[in-house]
Parts: structure tokens; C-alpha cells; sequence
């Protein structure tokens, strides 16, 4: 043809913009695609194609490729393009629309891919109302992999994992995508559409068009399911294939919108700017400028290296945790040296737990407290799984009435003292741990109230409590002191 | 800088949004649920993205997408959990994709239970997905190294576009430390290779798939250079009076603050004591075993798993000095004591037998 003769033709339907003109990363045969001839695929492809050419979204769009014959979206569109796991798209899509809202997300995904190893993902995702868009291409059968069964894989067809075809009793149901998702509230858009004939070919494009505008209005979740033939693994002609969609695929599949919000939908609000980033440290709540300066004691050259393990133990609920934890903010307070190791998990629900506390002048080495200078056993199940850990010269503060003859360790002191009912009597038994913190602190003396105020500040927010506390720290010290008389 | 207390899952968090971090996908799980609790709270405070995934296979692939559209991310887990999102990190490592994974460790195989345990150490040293490749692994054995760490842990991420794992046990997840944090907010540079969104970016594509067994070769090859250059490069590990040491203890994470207190003690009695605590797990320290084998005489590895790293450390070692092994699991510690009767008994038994060989090979 001359030059002359071309000039006459007016393309209406040419190769959409958002597809690259010469294929350069497939290997050999660049100008055409991998697809069979009569895949619906490359129609579905090309539907979407010309939506981010009408929408004029191709710098903004990112399409999120599958594992299966749809896995080469990368070769063909000329936008953003990750290429995901066998089944998680959506999950990515949600990762790559949340971190860039600006920019348009489509996932793309075959039936093995979306609806059997992807189905937590796109059930979650759809859920969630991710704003993003899905494309669904339902053949009914895996086609990568030579033919096997789908979850959408009609019953009685013969696949090459279903040889005598899909037994209801065995391999279950065709599982129907847009019904289940239209049982979700967040969804604002779900259809299923055919390629059986051209009239249902021009309503998918519509409806793929639509599910990328949705998103680009900002509406949420949009999917579109495309039943698609696979002439080569139906083992028929593209035309028979074709046919097989409108005639066999539908009665299974019936074609239409399952969900509809986009009227009543709003436009999704743009996202707050990110704070500046010299505020971070201070939302974080580690700016200096926030931090408390403590309240180091003046350090004496004579006394001796401190250095105090305390094992604290009981039910959950006595406050055994926040024992530890108060003693360990006041000795940080202090200017020592200090670890904090709590029992976790279940035992903080119900049982015992425990925690071991360190305060040392010099760096800590283990922070785990085996043989404890001090054990605050706050009940009887706590004394006797731990007694015989307190090494001798070491200390046994016990809250009880008596202390159990058989518990009784050589060279180990012990204060029993019924802390928890002293702590009923000022007015609420649950300071009772901080009577036995009051004991601890008269017994070691190791830190000042100064400290125990600044802890106590940092740790117990409700102020009502916060006298109580104190009264009851001091009264746990009388008790020390009254015992050493 | 001024400390503060507080559990080394929360270090995590408010560090990896100090270093830039502004994408959490999680999933609850024992002992590292802190860490998402964190970052549900502060993320959003700070302009980033959390959001509490349906899986840990989900989350994982959520972090897949974060990181290919170029935003620092991270997740965290702990050993089910991690099972669960290794196909997903060796995706991202395929893709040559960075993030930070923190895997507190407990107690398994299977359900196991929530008690600390290093039997992770396979399954995140050794790369527990399909394929050829690595991650590279940081053991904090503190909460200023929670954080300390983490941060270093984004740097490398980035610099050597793979995944990075923060590997704790559930004591240094658990336990509060004072810690101080830097005070300057890091704004990484989007990467050239994320697709952003915009015409800048359009050309680009992530992903593992290489068709081509020979480009698929030369990919490995590029992956497998960079692996060599983290090993020359990042390695790392902490000596505490090796100098003159005949015996090294050798262990990581909480190990390596049992081990120091275990030193400290026999270096008392007289023992020639010192402690190798290796913070890389991959890459492994091995030069520093190597150099040291010249000087001690057998080394002893401790661990809370059946023998994991003790296998790095043979190799390592390449039968150049004996190695001796104690190990608790379960959610047992090997303790203070415990260790120091071991070495003490070496000390009794093995030393004496140890000098009298090399008499005999110097005899020979």
C-alpha cells in the first residue's frame, strides 16, 4: 500500500495506548501475545486496555499480575507492573494502593489464582473494601498447569484432575465468586460478564471500564468476573469455546451486576498529610525534651557496688507485673542500671506470673534472676515453687499470716505479713503489692521516695490511685521496720 | 539522649519509624504481638500504613506490595508465623525487594509453645522458603539493640535489596531495658526501581520470574554476589575478654547476656574465659571463630535449640578446635548455673586432656 492509500483510513479500533507496541520482554515472537488463539485473555487484555486509555490513567495505573496464564501482564501494558504470588494479588494490591493512594491499582487474576489459593486474600481484601480494582477471568479450569480442576469448574466437566468429571461428593460445588462477595458490605461494585458473543463482550467492556472509574472516583472495591473460554484445554475451536460460555458456562454462571453502590458511594477522602519529620521522635515518645531527667542519687565512692535480683511472683491480678515494673522505672530514676523480664502469655490471664527484676550500678549482664537476693512471693503457690531458688543471706518477703515451716530456708530472712488484707484495710486490697514494694524498698534501701513518686507518676496514670500507693509503700516500709525490732 | 524503659517489642517499632519505616502488616501472635500493637498505634501518627492482615501468608505479600512501591515496611511474627510467610520472603528476595521481618522467637516444632526458644534459627538463618537465596539476620541480645539493630536493619535492607530479619527470643522481645533512641527521623529516598505510580516509574517492573534458565543463572549469580558482599561487608559479633581466653563461649540473643554473666564468674576462679556472641547470623562471623581458634582451645556452644547454631559454628571452625554443646529447650534456659558447672567440669576433664594432645602433636 502507498504512503497515499494509508492516509485515507481512519483508525477507529486500533492497538490501545496502554499496551506496548513491541512486546520486549517476551523472548521471541514480540508482536504478538503468548495467548492461544480464541483465550479470552487477550480480549479481556485488550478491554482493559482501552479503559486506562479512555480514563487516561496510564502514568497512575499499577496492575498487579497473577501466577497462571495471566501471568505475563507485565509483556503487554505499558504501566506500573508487579507481579505477585500464585493467589496473593490482592493482598499486594493492598500493600501497593495503601502506601500510594494517588495511584490506580488493578489486580488481575485467573479462577485457580483468585478463587482456590487466593480466596482468603480477595474474600479479606473485598471485605475491607480495598480500593482497588479486580479483573477475574473465569475459565473454569487451570490452564497454565495442562487443564486441572478449578473451584469454579462446572459439575460433571472431565478435566485432568477430575478424569471421570467434578463429582459434587468429591470435589464439591462451583464456587460462585460474585454472589459470595455480594454477601460482604463493603463492596461498591460486582458484576460477572461473558465473551460468549458480541453483545456480551460489549457489556464486559463497559463493565471493566466502569470498575477502573470506580477507583479512579475514589468509590472502593470493584470486580468484575469475565467468563472466558479456553479452547485449547476445553479441546475445542475458539467458536465452539465461545458458544460453550454463552450456552454451558452461564446456566452455572449466570451473567449480571450483583452489587451496585456506586450512586450512594462517597469519594474517599484523601489521606492527612504526613506530620513534618523533625515531630516524629516527640509522636513517638522519645524526644529528649519529653523524657524525664530522673533523679540520680549523689554518687557515694565508698558504698559499695550495688547490684539487687528480685524475683517477684504470685497470681495474676495481684500486681506482680507492675511491681516489678515500678521498681524497675524508680531504679532507672535512680540512675542504676536496670531489667525488667516479665512471664508472659496465658499464665498473665489466669495462674501465676512472675518477673525478674535487676538493679545494678554496673551494666547488667543477664537480665534473668535465678537465684534472687529477694523473692516477693504474693501467695503460697508462689513461695514454694520458688523458695529454694533465694540464695543464703537473701530475703523472703511473704504475703501471708504465717510463713510454712517446711518453706523455711537456711540464712534466708523472712517477712510474712498478711500485705494483701493490710492493703483491704487502707482501703483496697489490690495495693497490696505496693505495701510488699514498700517492704522491698525499707529492706534493700536502695532507692528514695523521690524516685518511687517518679515511677509511680510515669506508670499509674489514675490519680485516685496515686495516694493510696504512697500511703500504701509507706505503711509496707513500717511493717519492715517494725519487724526488725 | 535520655533512656527510658521499655520492652524491646516496642523498641522495634518506634526505631523503625525513626529509620523511615511507614508500612506495618502484621498478625497477631505470642510473644510478638507487641510489635503490632505498636504499630497500629503510632504508624498512623506518624503517616504510614497499618493495617492488621487476615494471614501472615497475607501479610507478607501485603509488605511484597508496600516495598515495591518503594516504602520502607515491616512485619512481625514468630515461629508459626514465620512458616507461614516464607513464600513470601522468598518472593521478595526473588524480586530483590527489601524489608525488615522481626521473628520472636518460641517455643516449637508445630504449635509448640509461647515460651523462648531459638529453634527459628534454621528456618530464618538458612532462608526457610523455596529457592536459592538468603536473608540476612540480626540477634539483638538487648532492648538498645531491639533498637539499634532494627534501624541498621532497614539501612541494609535497602542497601542490599533482600529481606532482613530481626531474630529475638521472646525474653528480649518481652523484657524492659532502658533505651535511648536517635533523635533525628530518617526520610529515605523513594528507590528507582519501585513502581510509584506515576510516568517516572511506568517502565518499571517487580518481580521473580525469569523464564530464560540462563538469565535465571545470571540473576542467581547477581543475588549470590551480593550475598559474598554482605559477608565481607556486615558481619558482625561482639568479643568480651577473648584475648587471652582458652575457652570462648559462643551464643546469641538472650544466650549471649547468660554467657557474660557465666565468664564473669569463672574468669573469678581463675578460668581463661571469654564469650564470642555473634550479632550476624548471616552472614555468620566466621573469621572471628577462625582467628580465634589460634589462641583458645575448644569452644562451647549454647543455645536454646537442638543444635542449630552449633552446626554454623563447626563449619566455621572446620574441626580446628573441639567444640562442646549444652542446650536447653522447651522454654527452658540453659541457666547461670547450669553453664557454669559445664565449663567448670571442662575445665576439669577436657583442658588437661586438651594440653597433653597438643604436647603429643608438638612430640611428634
Amino acid at each position: 500500500m502507498s504512503s497515499e492509500m494509508i492516509a485515507e483510513y481512519e483508525v477507529s479500533h486500533g492497538k490501545a495506548k496502554a499496551f506496548y507496541e513491541r512486546y520486549e520482554r517476551k523472548d521471541e515472537l514480540q508482536h504478538q501475545t503468548h495467548f492461544c488463539p480464541g483465550c479470552g485473555h487477550g480480549q479481556t487484555h485488550k478491554m482493559l486496555a482501552k479503559a486506562i486509555d479512555e480514563l487516561g490513567i496510564q502514568n497512575r495505573t499499577i496492575l498487579v499480575g497473577p501466577v497462571g496464564c495471566g501471568v505475563f501482564t507485565y509483556y503487554y501494558y505499558d504501566v506500573g507492573n508487579i507481579s505477585a504470588a500464585h493467589g496473593r494479588a490482592t493482598a499486594v494490591a493492598t500493600g501497593v494502593k495503601r502506601s500510594r493512594p494517588e495511584s490506580i491499582v488493578i489486580d488481575y487474576q485467573g479462577d485457580g489464582d483468585l478463587a482456590a489459593i487466593g480466596s482468603a486474600e480477595i474474600l479479606h481484601a473485598a471485605n475491607r473494601g480495598e480500593h482497588i480494582t479486580v479483573i477475574f477471568v473465569n475459565n473454569a479450569i487451570y490452564s497454565m498447569t495442562g487443564g486441572q480442576l478449578a473451584p469454579t469448574t462446572l459439575l460433571g466437566q472431565k478435566t485432568a484432575t477430575s478424569p471421570e468429571g467434578r463429582n459434587a461428593a468429591n470435589e464439591g460445588y462451583p464456587l460462585h465468586v460474585c454472589e459470595l462477595l455480594a454477601t460482604l458490605e463493603a463492596p461498591v461494585y460486582i458484576e460477572r460478564v461473558g465473551l460468549g458473543d458480541n453483545k456480551q463482550i460489549m457489556q464486559a467492556a463497559r463493565a471493566i471500564k466502569r470498575a477502573v472509574e470506580n477507583q479512579v472516583r475514589g468509590l472502593g472495591f470493584s470486580l468484575i468476573e469475565v467468563l472466558s473460554p479456553c479452547p485449547t484445554l476445553f479441546k475445542m475451536t475458539p467458536v465452539e469455546a465461545q458458544r460453550w460460555v454463552r450456552d454451558v458456562m452461564e446456566k452455572t454462571f449466570p451473567l449480571g451486576v450483583f452489587r451496585d453502590r456506586t450512586k450512594e458511594a462517597q469519594p474517599r477522602a484523601l489521606p492527612e498529610a504526613a506530620p513534618a519529620l523533625d515531630r516524629i521522635p516527640q509522636i513517638l515518645g522519645v524526644a529528649n525534651e519529653d523524657l524525664p531527667e530522673g533523679n540520680p542519687a549523689v554518687h557515694d565512692e565508698t558504698a559499695a557496688d550495688l547490684d539487687l535480683a528480685v524475683r517477684v511472683a504470685g497470681f495474676g491480678g495481684q500486681g506482680v507485673l507492675l511491681l516489678g515494673e515500678v521498681l524497675a522505672e524508680a531504679g532507672l530514676d535512680a540512675g542504676l542500671e536496670v531489667s525488667w523480664l516479665p512471664s508472659y502469655g496465658p499464665e498473665m490471664r489466669s495462674g501465676t506470673s512472675n518477673c525478674h527484676v535487676r538493679l545494678a550500678t554496673r551494666v547488667i549482664d543477664s537480665p534473668m534472676v535465678t537465684n534472687p537476693d529477694v523473692l516477693v512471693a504474693m501467695n503460697e503457690p508462689a513461695l514454694r515453687k520458688f523458695v529454694k531458688s533465694v540464695h543464703a543471706g537473701g530475703w523472703i518477703l511473704y504475703n501471708g499470716e504465717e510463713f510454712p515451716a517446711d518453706c523455711e530456708q537456711p540464712g534466708v530472712q523472712v517477712l510474712a505479713c498478711p500485705f494483701t488484707e493490710i492493703a483491704d484495710a487502707l482501703g483496697n486490697a489490690r495495693a497490696g503489692n505496693m505495701l510488699m514494694l514498700g517492704a522491698l524498698l525499707e529492706m534493700t534501701g536502695v532507692l528514695r521516695d523521690v524516685n518511687i513518686d517518679a515511677a509511680l507518676k510515669r506508670l499509674v496514670k489514675n490519680p485516685r490511685w496515686t495516694e493510696l500507693n504512697r500511703r500504701a509503700i509507706e505503711r509496707g516500709r513500717e511493717l519492715m521496720r517494725e519487724s526488725r525490732l | 539522649m535520655r533512656k527510658q524503659l521499655m520492652k524491646g517489642n516496642e523498641a522495634i517499632v518506634r526505631s523503625a519509624i525513626l529509620a523511615g519505616c511507614r508500612a506495618f502488616y502484621g498478625y497477631p501472635i505470642t510473644p510478638a504481638s507487641e510489635i503490632a500493637e505498636a504499630a497500629a498505634l503510632y504508624m498512623p501518627r506518624a503517616g504510614g500504613v497499618f493495617l492488621q492482615a487476615e494471614s501472615e501468608v497475607a501479610a507478607i505479600n501485603m509488605i511484597y506490595g508496600a516495598a515495591g512501591a518503594g516504602v520502607r515496611s515491616m512485619t512481625a511474627s514468630s515461629g508459626p508465623g514465620i512458616s507461614l510467610m516464607q513464600e513470601g520472603i522468598s518472593y521478595m528476595a526473588g524480586a530483590e525487594l527489601p524489608c525488615v521481618i522481626a521473628d520472636i522467637t518460641r517455643g516449637g516444632p508445630g504449635l509448640g509453645n509461647i515460651a523462648a526458644e531459638q529453634g527459628d534459627y534454621h528456618q530464618v538463618v538458612k532462608g526457610g522458603g523455596h529457592g536459592n537465596y538468603r536473608t540476612i539476620v540480626l540477634a539483638p541480645h538487648s532492648v538498645q539493640e531491639m533498637a539499634d539493630l532494627t534501624a541498621l536493619a532497614f539501612e541494609l535492607a535497602d542497601r542490599y535489596r533482600n529481606p532482613v530479619f530481626v531474630l529475638a527470643d521472646g525474653f528480649i522481645g518481652q523484657m524492659m531495658e532502658p533505651v535511648e533512641f536517635s533523635q533525628t527521623a530518617v526520610e529515605p529516598r523513594t528507590p528507582d526501581y519501585a513502581v510509584t505510580g506515576t510516568k517516572e516509574t511506568r517502565g518499571n517492573l517487580i518481580g521473580s520470574l525469569h523464564l530464560d534458565i540462563d538469565e535465571m543463572e545470571a540473576h542467581q549469580g547477581r543475588m549470590e554476589a551480593k550475598y559474598r558482599h554482605a559477608e565481607e561487608h556486615e558481619t558482625r559479633a561482639e568479643e568480651w575478654r577473648t584475648a587471652d581466653a582458652e575457652i570462648v563461649l559462643t551464643g546469641y540473643g538472650i544466650m549471649g547476656r547468660i554467657l557474660k554473666a557465666v565468664a564473669a564468674e569463672a574468669r573469678a576462679d581463675g578460668l581463661k574465659i571469654g564469650v564470642l556472641r555473634p550479632i550476624t547470623l548471616f552472614p555468620f562471623p566466621k573469621l572471628h571463630f577462625q582467628r580465634l581458634a589460634k589462641s583458645a582451645r575448644v569452644f562451647v556452644v549454647v543455645e536454646m535449640s537442638n543444635g542449630q547454631m552449633l552446626e554454623d559454628v563447626r563449619l566455621a571452625l572446620n574441626g580446628a578446635r573441639p567444640v562442646e554443646f549444652l542446650s536447653r529447650v522447651g522454654g527452658n534456659v540453659p541457666s547461670h548455673g547450669e553453664v557454669l558447672e559445664f565449663v567448670r567440669k571442662l575445665a576439669r576433664q577436657s583442658l588437661p586432656a586438651l594440653h597433653l594432645e597438643e604436647e603429643c602433636v608438638a612430640n611428634v
